[in-house]
């Protein structure tokens, strides 16, 4: 087999529940594969490094796509897909993010994936490079020590460094 | 003769491929690993892994709702 350039960079911007999975899994899976991997996390992708995963929270509000099952319950009550049957404007109540960030959570569960946490230290201690974009520390007021430690800082620069040793690039 | 056998039942992606990696990372080239899977994705997972890192794949089948794989390491 043709042997290809084994690295492989990802730019995580997005800091909502949802989309905390793919690059873990995705980074994890290319260290599996026997790939160099390295993550520049910026703009709300920074939320992906801080200490605190807790505020992690993905919400029903202009998330039409989203589908809505429940994760226990009879089975017939979990074939429902309650996503499209509610009007967005009804999620604007108190503490509907905390409802569909728990109930995402115990369907991930259910389902055998694993927490981001989890994923996280996975990637930490299999050699994944993780970089926060230091411009975007300064402009959203976050501290180096709001984040987990054994991870590097730097700059668009930086991620061209790492961008310019790989072949496969994805944008989340 | 199998030397490890890897259960990964009620696991899903990303996991029985780390579980997997850090398996074969701990055994010696020619030895073989069983795997168990219930993660249907696992089919072609494992078959993409092996391709990729190089290590056989020696069988792969699928029986009593459970996806075997045995993996030679190389």
């Amino acid at each position: 087999m043709k042997k290809i350039n084994n690295n492989m960079t990802i730019i995580a911007t997005k800091g909502t529940l949802d989309w905390a999975y793919p690059p873990f899994i995705l980074a994890s899976t290319g260290i599996a594969m026997d790939k160099k991997v390295a993550i520049f996390f910026t703009f709300y992708g920074l939320n992906l490094l801080l200490k605190d995963l807790s505020k992690l929270k993905v919400s029903p509000i202009g998330n039409p796509n989203m589908p809505m099952k429940m994760p226990f319950g009879p089975k017939w009550l979990q074939k429902i897909n309650f996503g499209p049957k509610i009007p967005n404007i009804l999620w604007n109540i108190p503490f509907a993010d905390n409802f569909t960030t728990y109930m995402m959570k115990k369907t991930m569960a259910k389902n055998g994936v694993a927490k981001i946490e989890d994923l996280r230290t996975i990637c930490q201690d299999s050699g994944v490079k993780l970089i926060a974009c230091e411009m975007t520390i300064g402009v959203f007021g976050y501290e180096r020590e709001d984040f987990i430690e054994g991870i590097e800082f730097g700059g668009a620069a930086t991620y061209f460094s790492e961008a310019a040793e790989a072949d496969h690039h994805l944008y989340i | 003769m199998i030397e490890k056998t890897l259960d990964t039942s009620g696991l899903n992606c990303p996991l029985p491929i780390l579980k997997t990696k850090q398996a074969l990372n701990n055994m010696k080239t020619n030895q073989k690993l069983k795997l168990i899977a219930t993660d249907p994705g696992s089919v072609k997972d494992v078959e993409a892994f092996c391709t990729q890192t190089g290590n056989k794949l020696i069988e792969n089948k699928y029986s009593e709702n459970k996806y075997i794989f045995i993996i030679e390491k190389q």
